[in-house]
């Protein structure tokens, strides 16, 4: 393989999953600082338990994230070095900014709120906790400043052969970032939701503990689905954008070759023939897709040929199109994991509020499997959204074959493909093995010790802490 | 060209943090084998850090991001320049972050000794792959006309490198040691504090080659020699003066006085680059500098404002983080890590 594709390769694979433990973080830190929230206003017990255990799978897949988006920073530099000669006058700029806001805050907070039971007040404590929440958001926000400038570049001009930011507050009100970002966000927000309503339901499937785990499911079930309909709606609303800015990436997302009629049918599935451009055994809904990029029932739909022929016109000879098949099934992929959260959600708060979800097996079994949901729906996302983009990295300034480093050998980025592999792989048995355990440990529910811990110098004493 | 030259000073400031705050949970995670005899010990030691060393490693990502924005040519040739020794520094951060998080997960010996040795191995490569990446920063490196560095691995690894890896190195190692006299009681103080005493004749000596042969290898003392000689003269009075401390047992003064050493190092080192950022040996004009690889004046006008703005709001948080946990770390305290 070529130096190109080992980057592009390298780059995917670490982000992949760098992105399994982002949003789970996002998500676990708002429903363990809720959780705290009611142990603090409520003042009951149960909540500082309930706090406790969801807060250790919390720093588990947060200590994670943190190592892998080391990684993520340094590999710009490292193997897209003519990207970052290029862009970093724009681009690094979120970047430097979500280290010094959001990192500093992260990091120094989770330490005082895992370290400070015993030494912050209850409210302080409880501050420390929705700063780290504040922190993991806007953490979010900078980054998707950054991509969405990759995918929409706004406020820069090219000056001397690289682009010049000339105003950063375009950076900030870029519409693309504005449909991300709440999409991204929201898309955590269920990430975090449904894997606490889905180990809280293989506790309530053998009647573990029924009250604490009840309680954790009500919780996450409603944030659960408050965040897959607001989820579905900015999807939409991106989708809308993406018709005027991209065009490109909709019609592949679309498989759609030629211009479509008007109004637009949506096709459900289809057989996609890129040699030929053609599709075959298409399932097509009339006037959905017109719906879907207009927001209303007519409006034709421009195709990859027509787009191809005026990107050749516009950029000069070069094949534009993207993976069509990726972007065509990530997409339906995707959309059918959003479609099946608000649906459980929707099941699930009925189930709660009638007070006959512990007799129904089948709904939380579907709700253990349901884990599995949010993970597949963000990447699938990510995949349509970044080889949707292709070829560019900046999307009508810079591509992808023209930003990897030049200097980093075929040879160099073997080695670290399996380093990385190698380590990556590892590290997630070990995490998955810690979630299991910390589940089968379960929550401490007696009284007297309220910190558990293994330390055989450690029992009543340390809590003659002393100031 | 004002902002180019307040970027660098702004950088240099990001590095100098990471090396004096990373620098003691680095010489922490090393006195884990030098200094503990059980585990109990370990986790004492390693709880002296718990609630910092993650802040602290966001010195080193919010440098690189600032590198980054700042002088995009400076960090495209330095990370796709080390691209090998920046793996296996990745590779060793990621190792050593999960440790911390995990090693009290499981109660069971051999799970806390496997993180335990990551620990030990990660916090004593780290220290000395920043230490050959900022020799060779001096010494000058392979960058041809378009910025690129085609690094062989002597041009990274060499005795000059290898040298100021072990000076960084052995810097990190004491600084821990005195953070850990600092931060401990009893039993692991006094052995911790019999061990500073060593390793400071072995830091002093290796301090001193360094210096001597950085005088004759690079070209920091013709263009910088005015202000190096007086900062390492002071360098030498504060090392002093930080192992006297320690003799005495007045630990707050000690860690102050090797803060002042690892300040004044690091800044020899920024101080004796500038303007450059990158040294290049296959032709002087190759140079990167503060003015051929930074950013607009717009972007650093706002990066300046941004960075102007926030510095004051994590200084505070970080302080009161410190100001809570003041307390020293003993054998029968409640122990999260």
């Amino acid at each position: 393989m070529d130096v190109l594709s080992l980057a592009r390769f390298q780059y995917a694979a670490t982000t992949i999953f760098h992105f399994f433990f982002v949003p789970l973080s996002i998500g676990l830190v708002l429903i363990v600082s809720i959780m705290e929230t009611m142990y603090v206003v409520k003042n009951n017990e149960i909540y500082k338990k309930m706090t406790q255990f969801w807060g250790k799978f919390f720093l588990i897949n947060f200590a994670i994230g943190v190592v892998t988006g080391i990684l993520q920073e340094f590999q710009f530099g490292m193997n897209w070095s003519e990207y970052s000669r290029f862009m970093g006058d724009v681009f690094g700029a979120p970047l430097a900014i979500e280290a010094l806001l959001a990192f500093f805050m992260e990091s120094t907070f989770i330490g005082l709120w895992l370290f400070g039971w015993d030494r912050l007040s209850k409210k302080v404590h409880l501050t420390c906790i929705w700063l780290v929440t504040a922190g993991t958001t806007l953490s979010a926000l900078w980054i998707l400043t950054a991509n969405s400038f990759m995918q929409h570049p706004v406020g820069f001009h090219i000056n001397n052969g690289r682009a010049e930011m000339n105003d950063f507050l375009a950076l900030l009100t870029n519409p693309q970032l504005w449909v991300e970002f709440p999409h991204t966000i929201f898309g955590s927000f269920a990430t975090g939701a449904f894997v606490v309503a889905g180990i809280s339901a293989i506790a309530l499937l053998k009647r573990n503990r029924v009250d604490f785990y009840l309680k954790s499911f009500k919780i996450a079930i409603v944030i659960g689905l408050v965040s897959g309909v607001l989820l579905s709606l900015v999807g939409h609303s991106q989708a809308q954008y993406l018709v005027k800015t991209q065009p490109m990436k909709m019609a592949a997302s679309e498989g759609t070759w030629k211009d479509t009629a008007d109004p637009a049918p949506w096709t459900v599935i289809a057989n996609i023939d890129t040699k030929n451009h053609k599709n075959t055994g298409e399932i097509k809904i009339p006037y959905l897709l017109s719906f879907l990029s207009y927001g209303k029932f007519s409006g034709s739909v421009e195709g990859i040929e027509t787009l191809q022929k005026r990107y050749v016109e516009k950029y000069g000879p070069g094949n534009y199109i993207p993976s069509v098949k990726t972007t065509f099934w990530t997409f339906r992929i995707m959309t059918v994991m959003g479609g099946l959260l608000c649906l459980l959600g929707i099941v699930g708060v009925f189930l709660v509020w009638r007070k006959k979800l512990l007799n129904n097996k089948w709904f939380l079994r579907t709700m253990v499997a349901a884990i599995a949901i949010p993970f597949i729906g963000s990447t699938t996302g990510w995949l349509m959204t970044e080889i949707g983009r292709q070829p560019w990295t900046v999307f009508g300034y810079m591509q992808t074959a023209a930003s990897v480093s030049p200097n980093v050998s075929a040879g160099e980025l073997l080695f670290s493909i399996i380093a990385f592999i190698g380590m990556y792989s590892i590290m997630a048995v070990v995490m998955i093995y810690l979630f299991v355990r910390t589940f089968k440990e379960g929550p401490s529910l007696d009284n007297k010790v309220t910190n558990q811990s293994n330390d055989p110098f450690d029992g009543e004493g340390y809590h003659i802490v002393t100031e | 060209m004002l902002l180019n030259e307040l970027w660098f000073l702004l950088i240099a400031i990001l590095f100098i943090g990471f090396f004096f705050l990373e620098g003691y949970d680095f010489g922490v995670g090393m006195a884990t084998r030098f200094v503990a005899r059980d585990e109990t010990e370990r986790r004492v030691l390693i709880n002296t850090i718990g609630p910092f060393w993650d802040a602290n490693e966001v010195w080193m990502i919010t440098a690189g991001g600032a590198m980054f924005a700042a002088f995009p040519n400076w960090y495209a040739t330095l990370f796709s320049g080390f691209y090998v020794p920046l793996v296996f520094l990745l590779l060793l951060l990621i190792a050593r972050g999960t440790a911390f998080e995990y090693r009290a997960k499981v109660d069971h010996p051999k799970w806390a000794g496997t993180w335990d040795w990551a620990i030990f191995i990660a916090s004593l490569l780290c220290p000395f792959l920043w230490g050959v990446v900022f020799s060779t920063l001096v010494y000058g490196l392979p960058i041809d006309k378009n910025m690129n560095m085609h690094a062989t691995f002597t041009s990274i690894v060499n005795p000059y490198s290898a040298l100021g890896g072990v000076l960084i190195t052995l810097l990190c190692l004491y600084h821990g040691l005195v953070y850990i006299c600092l931060r401990t009681t009893d039993v692991i103080q006094a052995r911790t504090r019999a061990l500073a005493k060593k390793i400071f004749w072995v830091l002093a000596a290796a301090a001193i080659a360094f210096v001597v042969v950085t005088f004759f290898v690079t070209d920091l003392f013709t263009k910088r020699g005015l202000v190096l000689y007086p900062i390492y003269a002071l360098d030498v009075i504060l090392l002093i003066l930080s192992a006297f401390f320690l003799s005495k047992k007045r630990d707050g003064w000690a860690f102050g006085m090797n803060a002042g050493v690892i300040v004044l190092t690091i800044s020899s080192l920024f101080i004796g680059l500038f303007p450059r950022l990158m040294i290049s040996n296959v032709k002087k004009a190759y140079d990167l500098t503060v003015y051929n690889s930074a950013s607009g004046s717009y972007s650093l006008t706002v990066m300046t404002i941004v960075a102007v703005t926030l510095l004051p709001f994590v200084l505070g948080y970080s302080i009161w983080s410190y100001y809570v946990f003041r307390k020293r770390v003993s054998k029968e305290e409640h122990m999260e890590y």
